[in-house]
């Protein structure tokens, strides 16, 4: 049986999961073999965290609870490394949240 | 020559500019059908490696702010799931300039239809990138803008603005847009006069649009303003002149003045805080250039849906985190009047004598107790204090607090951390500033010079037959005004100005021979504002 790994975490990024953010989401996802997907309910529908295309559609905005789950290897340090991402404001700075 | 035009719009990013107007709405290339499905499938292909070649070659040219949206649009173009149905539809054999543009006016749509500016503006990213596939498709280059052109059209890339060079002016007037766009934000950032929503007004009003002999001449793009004018006359031209050269005067002048505190010649000392109407609105403001938030409206959460208390106690914590000591003075819910919020406010014949502001809150007490419950569990992050607007008789001041009492007995009872902020009114309905000592128990006044001038005046705000009879500085209101002023200073209340007048260089000397010393003004007022300050002797 493969690896899974499945958590939540709220979005507290001024603009939520906006075009940057989702830069910097899609590429980190991108990073594991694992597939990882994202949702913004515990039931789903889930989508491909992968693809921009994806989760730019997901429209998240400040506030939401981001339900993220991976399956393959590396799926419980791929969710890890996402739910930090997101706790840190996906590492931008206040000077940078206009412009994004 | 055809007669000047004149379209009004919105300001998206402040500055004169005089020049050739530039079709941005230009009929593009044709794209010549191939021979099999195979052919239109390298077609895109090849277009989609050519458009995401140039954009890599221009992020490497480019700031980190502009690289950031390119990063963006460049992330999206490489992914199969934008350009998958494009394929699709290719293989079911549509040519590929319009598989492209089906599979994109899809995802276009799909942004459009959201309920949030935010992802809405991201629309016009789509459009550019679509456009940019188009454009290689078909072959054929752009023409080229000549220089210090003004950008006249729908909308526009942000590819297209980051490569044009601004250094020989020019400006952009579009007849849709946001001030949300990205392209908005960069013209802000970088000095770029834009206008928006020139359509919107154009099209409201009885009479000709541009024609397309107003198209080749040239314009005078004013978006201190939100104007344009399309084949101008020679008496208008020279006033223009006039106004450019005095902005850029000020604004050169005024950049010295944003970070200091403000001060008449005398060395008065005069308080400036800014209005703001979105939290986001202070990801920009530095706030070490003021004293604090004079006013947070509140109508922008109250948008299609009523907003939950969390939704609004998160709105209200984020903007008093940012002004850490500094005071956040929050407006409960101005609804009503020119400002109509569906479910909420009503249709009146007469808005702005109607049931609007604290009558309404008063009215619908279960929505009035969420936006008091997300306030008080809000104070305990700031310097917050919340006023009412509207207020006319104390009894509905003395309501209102009632209100506040019994909430927060209800979060104490459930052992929710609440703090009871100070509480102040709004003065602008003549009653109040004319007998002032029935609201002795306030905490605060903040003079809503906008609608304190329009119901001494009794000329609406919003029509502009009247708008010559709308001014603060008639005696009248300066005299209310300053009788307000006093009886603060008697009564140790302190007394503020939240309108427009309070950034409006003109008004500002007649503002403070009144007595106010403190004043909140709009953030992109705020140096403006302070310069005009330090030029007046009082």
């Amino acid at each position: 049986m493969s690896a899974a790994a499945e958590a939540s975490v709220l979005i507290t990024h001024e603009v939520g999961l906006h075009a940057r953010p989702s830069v910097k989401f899609t590429k980190l996802a991108k990073t594991f073999s694992a597939d990882v997907e994202i949702a913004l309910a515990a039931n789903g529908p889930w989508l491909d965290a992968k693809s921009i295309v994806k989760v730019m559609a997901a429209k998240a905005p400040k506030g939401t609870v981001l339900h993220i789950r991976a399956r393959g290897d590396g799926a419980g340090e791929a969710v890890g490394a996402l739910v930090e991402l997101v706790r840190r404001d996906f590492d931008e700075g206040k000077d940078h949240a206009r412009t994004a | 020559m055809p007669e000047p035009l004149r379209l009004q719009g919105i300001s998206a990013s402040a500055g004169y500019a005089e020049g050739p107007l530039f079709d941005l709405d230009q009929a593009s290339v044709r794209y010549v059908r191939k021979a099999t499905a195979a052919d239109e499938k390298a077609a895109l292909e090849a277009a989609i490696s050519i458009a995401t070649g140039r954009l890599a070659t221009l992020i490497e040219t480019s700031d980190s702010e502009a690289a950031g949206i390119l990063e963006f649009q460049l992330a999206v173009l490489e992914d199969d799931a934008l350009t998958g149905p494009a394929f699709s539809h290719i293989a079911e054999g549509m040519a590929a300039d319009v598989a492209w543009r089906t599979a994109l006016d899809a995802e276009i749509a799909g942004y459009e239809t959201s309920d949030q500016d935010y992802f809405r503006a991201r629309a016009a990213d789509m459009r550019d990138i679509r456009n940019q596939v188009l454009r290689a498709l078909t072959g054929g280059g752009d023409i080229a803008a000549p220089a210090g052109a003004i950008f006249y059209g729908e909308d526009i890339a942000p590819t297209r603005f980051l490569e044009t060079d601004w250094r020989a002016g020019g400006g952009i007037a579009l007849t849709a847009g946001s001030a949300a766009s990205h392209v908005a934000m960069l013209a802000r950032s970088r000095g770029v006069p834009m206008v928006v929503g020139l359509g919107l007004v154009a099209r409201g009003v009885a009479g000709p649009g541009a024609s397309p002999a107003h198209l080749t001449g040239n314009a005078l793009l004013d978006a201190e303003h939100g104007g344009i004018v399309l084949a101008p006359s020679k008496a208008e031209i020279a006033i223009f002149r006039r106004s450019s050269l005095s902005f850029a005067a000020h604004r050169g002048k005024a950049a010295a003045y944003l970070t200091r505190p403000a001060a008449t010649k005398t060395g008065i000392a005069v308080r400036m805080q800014v209005n703001i109407a979105d939290p986001s609105d202070v990801d920009t403001i530095d706030v070490a250039t003021c004293d604090g938030v004079g006013l947070m409206r509140t109508e922008f959460l109250f948008g299609k849906t009523l907003p939950d208390e969390e939704t609004q106690y998160c709105a209200y914590r984020k903007v008093l985190e940012w002004a850490g000591d500094r005071p956040v003075t929050i407006r409960t819910v101005d609804a009503g009047g020119d400002k109509p919020v569906p479910g909420l406010t009503v249709e009146e014949g007469n808005p702005f004598l109607g049931l609007r502001g604290i009558r309404l809150s008063l009215a619908r007490p279960e929505v009035f107790r969420v936006q008091i419950r997300a306030l008080l569990r809000a104070a305990m992050h700031g310097n917050l204090k919340v006023m009412f607007p509207m207020i006319a008789v104390p009894e509905e001041y003395e309501h209102a607090i009632a209100l506040f009492a019994e909430e927060q007995a209800g979060l104490l009872a459930r052992g929710i951390a609440q703090k009871m902020p100070p509480l102040g009114i709004m003065v602008e309905v003549p009653s109040v500033a004319i007998a002032p000592e029935a609201f002795a128990k306030a905490a605060f006044f903040s003079i809503g010079s906008n609608d304190l001038t329009q119901y001494v005046m009794a000329a609406a705000r919003d029509n502009a037959s009247v708008a010559h009879l709308n001014s603060v500085r008639h005696p009248a209101v300066l005299r209310l005004i300053a009788s307000v002023a006093a009886f603060g200073r008697e009564h140790t209340i302190p007394v503020s100005l939240c309108g427009d007048a309070g950034g409006d260089p003109a008004s500002i000397p007649a503002l403070l021979e009144t007595g106010l010393r403190d004043l909140s003004v709009a953030p992109a007022q705020l140096a403006m504002a302070k310069a005009a300050i330090a030029d007046v002797w009082i």
